[in-house]
């Protein structure tokens, strides 16, 4: 690896300098093409940029639930952004935040100046048991799917069943999840699910993998999110507020869930974690120093408790209880998915990565709906994006400070 | 409401037209086998194999036939005891499409005594009275309707589930 002084040698500064999100929900008045249209178009408005000062496009499609096999030439057709150069990235429900990652690695590499990362999924083309298939297919089909039929929500349910045996938290404390990001969501316009709910509706809800039920998973989602991304330079021309990549981590676990070392956590998400804490000069230790607002990969409640716990928001096993003190709403130590998360926001596969960037850069601009801006005293935010049940990690550190190892 | 002459339909609840394509497609994937046969033909013989490196001793399963670890393709198939520790488990309520003629299933993951896991189905009679911890058999089983042969868990001591 290389030692923390050498990303300054090689990498330049990335600015965030335009986002735009489409609503997510079931989407089925447009096509994937016409869905990729509504993000790119409010990306483009708000870095006031026409589509001939794009160099390279970006985009996180997962796949599958879709008719359209080559989505990035498809989208980038349909938005009038031909002869960039484009390709589509795949890393599971992390996919959208890999579509930034290649799209960051062009501008810091200084291969393009201004780049264009999209992230878009049509999930609700395909009817819902097939969708369901397709996800459950998305870790070692061969060993793990093929003969045994595990679904998404059996591989975090898993997770679920370890974490509660060892740690004590009990269905109402996974509920908390839902009811924390439901209250949000209903304050997004753009949210699938706007509703509110209580911990009684919750745990009433009927199984989908026990010990998950329908409230503790996230739903099947369309949408559509993009982000503009600009070296120093092309940035200081179009905005006075550029939010800076202050650091990015990435990793990887097995395939199958056999072998994994436990379930009560995710590793990679660990590993990811300590690697983007420090290319940003977060001491691991003590992350809520550094960090305002975070976005964490709630796609089942599960999965958010974990995140605090990965991230070290919270001690191994106190996870649960950041919750039950309601230290993740805003006013808490630490506001967690303040847009409504995955389970209310949605999960368009391929958007949701992208989504999340977008959703920071506008808390770090003070620019969210009454009711859920987080306090921004530090100016610092983070976005953590898992890819299948641990399998990739991808966790995304913005600010609005330039980083200091940019060059 | 189908539109006369057109492949769309107003869905009633959104109400708006929506386009279902003509072109059905189905697929049989197929899989290269020839460096676990072995494994397989184990099944049948009612024995569960892992496979195990002649060169530095790792142990793998499912089975490969490359140490990816110390780069030797010298391995041996190593019967497996069966003999197992619950790890986690949970129970598929609502199914995949393809799987939607079974009963509610339990995948587990169990720890075998000769230290790697496995992912497969713990058929139990009563999954209320599933521990954590619980000792569990490995065998080599048929699934029905398909009859073919995988493997799966077993509760195995005092018939406690």
């Amino acid at each position: 690896m290389l030692p923390f002084v050498s990303w300054g040698l090689f990498m330049r500064n990335v600015a965030i300098v335009g986002v735009g999100t489409s609503r997510f929900g079931v989407r089925n008045d447009v096509r994937i093409d016409e869905l990729a249209w509504e993000s790119v178009k409010d990306a483009l408005n708000d870095a006031g940029i026409e589509q001939k000062d794009v160099e390279f496009c970006s985009v996180g499609t997962f796949g599958s639930f879709n008719a359209e096999i080559l989505p990035a030439v498809l989208c980038c057709d349909y938005c009038n952004l031909r002869f960039k150069g484009t390709l589509r990235t795949e890393a599971a429900c992390a996919t959208g935040s890999a579509a930034f990652f290649t799209g960051f690695n062009a501008v810091a590499s200084g291969f393009a100046d201004i780049v264009l990362v999209l992230g878009v999924e049509k999930m609700c083309e395909s009817p819902t048991p097939v969708a369901v298939e397709f996800i459950g297919r998305s870790a070692n089909y061969f060993w793990e799917f093929e003969n045994f039929g595990v679904t998404f929500p059996g591989y975090y349910a898993l997770h679920a069943t370890a974490y509660m045996n060892k740690y004590g938290a009990g269905e109402e404390d996974l509920a908390r999840v839902a009811v924390k990001n439901h209250y949000y969501g209903s304050l997004n316009p753009k949210a699938h699910f706007r509703n509110r709910i209580s911990i009684e509706e919750a745990v009433k809800s009927r199984y989908v993998a026990w010990p998950l039920k329908l409230y503790d998973c996230c739903p099947i989602s369309d949408g559509s999110a993009a982000v503009i991304l600009a070296s120093e330079e092309a940035a200081r021309k179009l905005t006075d507020t550029p939010i800076w990549v202050r650091g990015i981590g990435v990793s990887n676990d097995s395939a199958n869930m056999s072998r994994r070392s436990g379930f009560t956590s995710l590793a990679a998400a660990v590993d990811a974690a300590r690697k983007a804490y420090r290319m940003a000069g977060i001491d691991y230790d003590d992350p809520l120093r550094y960090v305002d607002v975070a976005n964490v990969h709630d796609c089942f409640t599960i999965a958010e408790i974990m995140a605090y716990e990965d991230l070290n928001f919270a001690k191994r096993g106190e996870g649960y209880l950041l919750l039950r003190e309601e230290q993740t709403y805003i006013g808490g130590k630490i506001p967690v998915n303040v847009d409504g998360g995955l389970k209310a926001k949605g999960h368009p596969l391929g958007a949701t990565g992208v989504g999340m960037i977008a959703e920071l850069t506008k808390q770090l601009r003070k620019q969210v709906e009454n009711g859920r801006q987080a306090p921004i005293a530090k100016g610092n935010a983070l976005a953590h994006n898992v890819g299948g049940t641990g399998h990739y990690c991808y966790i995304t550190i913005l600010s609005l400070e330039k980083p200091k190892w940019g060059g | 409401m189908k539109i006369e002459g057109l492949p769309i339909v107003i869905d009633q609840k959104a109400k708006i037209p929506i386009y279902t394509s003509l072109r059905e497609l189905r697929v049989n994937y197929q899989f290269g086998v020839s460096k676990i046969e072995k494994f397989f033909n184990g099944l049948r013989e009612g024995v569960v194999y892992a496979s195990k490196c002649r060169s530095c001793g790792e142990t793998y399963f499912p089975p490969q036939a490359d140490c990816t670890k110390c780069r030797s393709s010298d391995i041996e198939f190593l019967k497996l005891s069966g003999e197992a520790e619950l790890e986690t488990y949970t129970i598929i309520n609502i199914k995949p499409s393809t799987f939607a003629h079974y009963k509610d299933y339990v995948v587990a993951i169990g720890r075998l005594k000769e230290g790697v896991k496995a992912l497969a189905w713990l058929e139990v009679d009563d999954p209320s009275k599933i521990r954590i911890g619980m000792k569990l058999k490995l065998e080599a089983v048929k699934r029905e309707p398909e009859g073919v042969y995988t493997y799966a868990f077993k509760p195995c001591g005092d018939g406690d589930a």
